[in-house]
């Protein structure tokens, strides 16, 4: 039986060399149980030493593979070659500078992801001798799909939104500023809310729910915002009702 | 070594063609275009009738007339659609929870057409035929 082949078509950057990216085309012979990182390690491997992209973990935990596949944001690693018809156009993630290759610029994520205290501020500090901060299933059951965000970045690619105003925070920053937001343990809801609240946060965002359907770890970012949206309504109202509470 | 990040630029006016989840989303938008003209129609409606009867039998008789029909037609596939959208994503920002459990988004959605269809109904019993 002869191997059977894939065209990678692969979009190529050199900042030293390119005045803008081109696509190179490499034919890969690849088994059946081969994902596109394979197909990508391959041509790394074996036909040009220069490509360059990210990757580390291989099976979906670490978020560092995530591109374009014909169009479509994926994990490199999350995506079996089988499945898509002769050739794969391989893109880096939209809506961030091309550093080189398949790496992107992702320094904009990150300064908004500190932004809204990604970590539970606890209403105080406890000493490591008065054990852990205790909780129901229950209460954790809350916030628990929005834990598994592993940062990827998928779903900054395939918003819209973010693509028109860069200044959007954005659905992984936000789903993670509601997953702490949630938490029995953590107070630190209002001192989020100078930026989920605000427009370039929740409000941004007008549900078109990409981030959600690209997302591999089924975190549903556009549900954490829309969920985000009605608390900061009823903070808003509640401000007029009780402004003794007003911050 | 220098950096020099490329930034690809975006059509502003042309990004929603690129994926038919972007054609799905603007027809779900665009549909509240539709509804909103419909009200419009029917606020002038109510002002021809405040006019008197000849006044609202024109209106009548434009509103049923081949344009008149086309739109309504037209606007009410945008309405359903505008509805069933927003019902289908209904259960992701409405997490229900009974006695600790999570709600299927299945039965939140279907709840949802319950509530319009015996409203639709109601409407129907008290102003139509």
């Amino acid at each position: 039986m002869s191997q059977r082949t894939i065209e990678l078509e692969i979009l190529r950057y050199d900042p030293e060399q390119d005045a803008a990216p081109h696509f190179q085309n490499y034919v890969v012979p690849y088994h059946e149980d081969w994902v596109v990182l394979d197909a990508i390690n391959y041509v790394k491997d074996e036909l040009d030493r220069t490509l360059t992209y990210r990757w580390s973990c291989h099976m979906a935990v670490c978020g560092s593979c995530g591109m374009v596949l014909n169009g479509e944001p994926a994990l490199a690693c999350h995506a079996f070659v089988r499945d898509f018809p002769g050739r794969i156009r391989v893109e880096p993630l939209q809506n961030f500078p091309i550093e080189r290759d398949l790496v992107v610029v992702m320094d904009g994520f990150i300064d908004k992801l500190s932004s809204v205290k990604p970590y539970i501020v606890p209403k105080e500090e406890k000493d490591l001798d008065d054990g852990e901060y205790l909780q129901t299933p229950a209460e954790l059951g809350r916030f628990k799909q929005f834990t598994d965000c592993i940062n990827c970045l998928l779903c900054y690619s395939a918003c819209p939104q973010y693509a028109l105003d860069d200044s959007f925070v954005g659905p992984a920053a936000l789903a993670l500023a509601h997953r702490y937001n949630l938490d029995s343990r953590d107070i630190g809801r209002s001192a989020r809310a100078d930026i989920v609240a605000s427009n370039p946060g929740v409000w941004e965002c007008s549900f078109v729910g990409a981030c959600s359907d690209v997302c591999p770890k089924s975190v549903d970012p556009a549900a954490a915002i829309q969920q985000a949206k009605i608390a900061s309504t009823g903070d808003y109202f509640m401000s007029f009702l009780m402004p003794w509470k007003r911050r | 070594m220098s950096r020099r990040p490329y930034v690809r630029e975006l059509s502003k006016t042309g990004w929603w063609l690129q994926q038919p989840r972007y054609i799905r989303y603007m027809m779900r938008e665009i549909s509240a275009l539709f509804i909103g003209i419909y009200v419009l129609v029917l606020i002038v409606g109510l002002f021809q009738l405040s006019r008197g009867e000849a006044a609202y039998e024109a209106f009548l008789e434009s509103a049923t007339g081949p344009a008149g029909l086309a739109f309504a037609v037209i606007a009410m596939v945008f309405a359903i659609y505008h509805s069933y959208t927003w019902f289908q994503v209904t259960p992701q920002a409405m997490p229900l929870t009974f006695r600790g459990k999570r709600i299927p988004g299945a039965f939140i959605i279907a709840a949802h057409w319950l509530g319009f269809l015996l409203v639709s109904a109601a409407l129907w019993l008290l102003v139509g035929s």
